[in-house]
């Protein structure tokens, strides 16, 4: 991490852990977060990502550690706090209005309005376009006028994305978005993630396919009962030998310095 | 399946094909499309069993009278069962809206006073069976139920069953502005038109419409991204009060009279009214002017029934049959749809 050194992390976590009763779902973790960053957050079932990404989005606060945003210590940590620091989480529910246009998704509860909330919609229709074609949608037959209904799965997660995108998000948290995904959607989703990546935010990817996080993460971080086990950038490493990696050393529970 | 990942496909950089707009326009509103198509055929039927009536103008003028009520109940309806509830409450609000507006004019108080405090009242009424959903939980279908007894009850023991004649007001300002003649035209056609423009604002192009549709469609997703789903819910609540306390004013006034089942008569029609107009039970689309269509339609069939030459007791057999196949067409040009209701 020396060549990051002088840029400050978007996010970082010392020491955090977070316990249920006398099971430690994640235990003394330590993680930074630097702008322009996919971090790819893997690991088997149970291995505490899904606890670590509810720490972060501040549904969980943690039991013992520290949450800094930008440098700045976080207090009483909670998810409208997060949402107001930046960072924006995507569930795997996705929190999409199914029988409503792309447009009234990505506006909900932000609506574009004047007096008596009179919607600005050619406005919001052209940021709907452009954020559209931002992240990626190339098809002319996907509009912001489209009801999610009709999109197929990948471009469902790419909606969620791009609503998270579009309030300028530093952060974006993706829980297994490729998950359930055909291989060509999920490649598409993987597309979305980089477009945000590129368009400025910073990206924690959660899977368990080791080979999507290799595909477009910067740095992969394995998780395992709840522990950092491995932190490696992607240049340093092949597919195959992190895969390795998770098979034996994972296992085994011994974490790496 | 379109794929997006994969730019300079043949498929996806094909525009769709030009259309013409009409089209355009029923393909994205087939409910509106398919109970206008519905009211067509009805008319139609109706023409053939005795043109002598249907041709002509007087028919319609008849219809027009009441009509009006039926859409501005209908058209705020739509809003409450688009946010995913149901209201059985609101003819009891016509009621005390009816009320209100009686007792402030039979003690000699202005009119206009009374039509003002009759529209408060009915937008409290809604606030409080609104409240009883959103904020307390309870079940919509069963606590309007409630409050629709509550209400009519209420009534009764202020009224003591009794009716009143409004006839002296007939000379008033208020009376030829609601509910007086221009040639063959009721006025009361014009407010309630102008009411059912309200609505198709609100509905598509103001928040509080978009925000009705949303949270209808995926509660728990409007409430993550930071909408006041109760506040939108007991506003729907409202909006159906200030329909009501318009709707009991023009009731009474059309009557000449008072009388302490105002409003009952329009459960079942204005429900039948949104559902034939194509607006689904399970929340999160609907259409406004779709309800208006509904409304036409179920407030002609009695009309067309006694015009055709058969007895009254066909009434409600034709109801039915509107009813049913209204909604089996609607079933048929809504291709993806959801199967079944929440309430």
């Amino acid at each position: 991490m020396s060549e990051r050194a002088d840029t400050a992390p978007i996010l970082e976590l010392r020491d955090v852990s977070k316990s249920f009763g006398a099971v430690y779902a994640v235990r003394d973790v330590n993680l930074r977060v630097y702008p322009r960053e996919i971090v790819a957050l893997v690991g088997d079932n149970g291995a505490g990502k899904s606890t670590l990404i509810k720490v972060i989005s501040g549904v969980h606060a943690p039991d013992h550690g520290e949450v800094y945003v930008k440098g700045e210590r976080v207090h009483n940590w909670s998810t409208a706090q997060a949402r107001r620091r930046g960072i924006e989480t995507v569930y795997q529910d996705k929190a999409l209005a199914e029988q409503q246009t792309v447009m009234r998704n990505l506006f909900m509860g932000r609506e574009e309005a004047g007096p008596f909330g009179w919607l600005r919609l050619g406005h919001q229709r052209a940021e709907a376009e452009a954020l559209m074609r931002r992240i990626g949608f190339t098809s002319r037959l996907v509009s912001p006028d489209s009801v999610v209904a009709t999109l197929s799965g990948g471009e469902r997660e790419g909606v969620a994305i791009a609503r998270a995108m579009f309030f300028r998000a530093d952060l974006i948290i993706l829980d297994e978005p490729t998950q359930a995904l055909s291989l060509t959607q999920a490649r598409e989703v993987l597309r979305f993630v980089e477009r945000a990546r590129d368009d400025g935010s910073s990206v924690i990817l959660i899977t368990h396919n080791v080979y999507h996080a290799y595909e477009v993460a910067d740095r992969i971080v394995i998780l395992d009962r709840g522990q950092i086990v491995g932190e490696f950038q992607r240049t340093a490493i092949t597919a195959v030998q992190l895969i390795e990696y998770m098979q034996t050393v994972a296992h085994e529970g011994a974490p790496v310095n | 399946m379109v794929s997006i990942a994969q730019p300079g496909r043949a498929t996806e950089t094909t525009a769709p094909p030009r259309q013409n707009p009409l089209l355009r326009y029923l393909r994205r509103h087939r409910e509106f499309g398919s109970a206008l198509a519905f009211l067509v055929v009805m008319f139609a039927a109706f023409a053939i069993a005795s043109p002598g009536v249907f041709l002509r103008p007087q028919i319609y003028s008849a219809i027009f009278i009441s009509l009006p009520i039926s859409i501005i109940l209908a058209v705020s309806l739509v809003f409450v069962i688009v946010a995913g509830e149901i209201d059985l409450a609101f003819p009891s609000v016509v009621g005390v809206s009816a009320l209100v507006f009686t007792t402030v004019v039979s003690t000699g108080g202005n009119p206009w006073i009374g039509l003002v405090l009759a529209l408060i009242a009915g937008v409290l009424a809604g606030v409080c069976n609104g409240f009883l959903v959103a904020y307390l939980g309870l079940s919509s279908l069963v606590a309007t139920l409630g409050m629709n007894f509550l209400w009519r009850g209420l009534i009764q023991i202020v009224r003591q069953g009794n009716g009143a004649p409004l006839t002296f007001l007939n000379k008033t300002d208020l009376y030829q502005v609601l509910v007086g003649h221009i040639g063959w035209l009721p006025v009361q056609l014009i407010w309630g038109i102008l009411f059912a423009v309200l609505g198709v604002l609100l509905f598509t192009r103001f928040r509080f419409g978009s925000q009705v549709a949303c949270v209808g469609d995926n509660m728990e997703a409007a409430r993550e991204m930071g909408i006041n789903v109760k506040l939108v819910k007991l506003s729907a609540f409202a909006f159906v009060g200030l329909a009501a306390g318009l709707a009991g004013v023009l009731a009474i006034l059309i009557n000449n009279n008072f009388y302490p089942t105002v409003g009952d008569g329009y459960l079942l029609s204005v429900l039948a009214a949104v559902f034939v107009g194509g607006t689904p039970t399970w929340g999160g689309v609907g259409t406004i002017a779709g309800s208006v269509v509904g409304a036409f339609t179920v407030g002609s069939i009695e009309t067309g029934i006694v015009a055709a030459g058969l007895t009254g007791y066909f009434t409600q057999f034709f109801y039915g049959v509107v009813i049913v196949l209204s909604l089996v067409t609607h079933r048929l040009t809504r291709p993806r749809a959801k199967v079944g209701g929440r309430w």
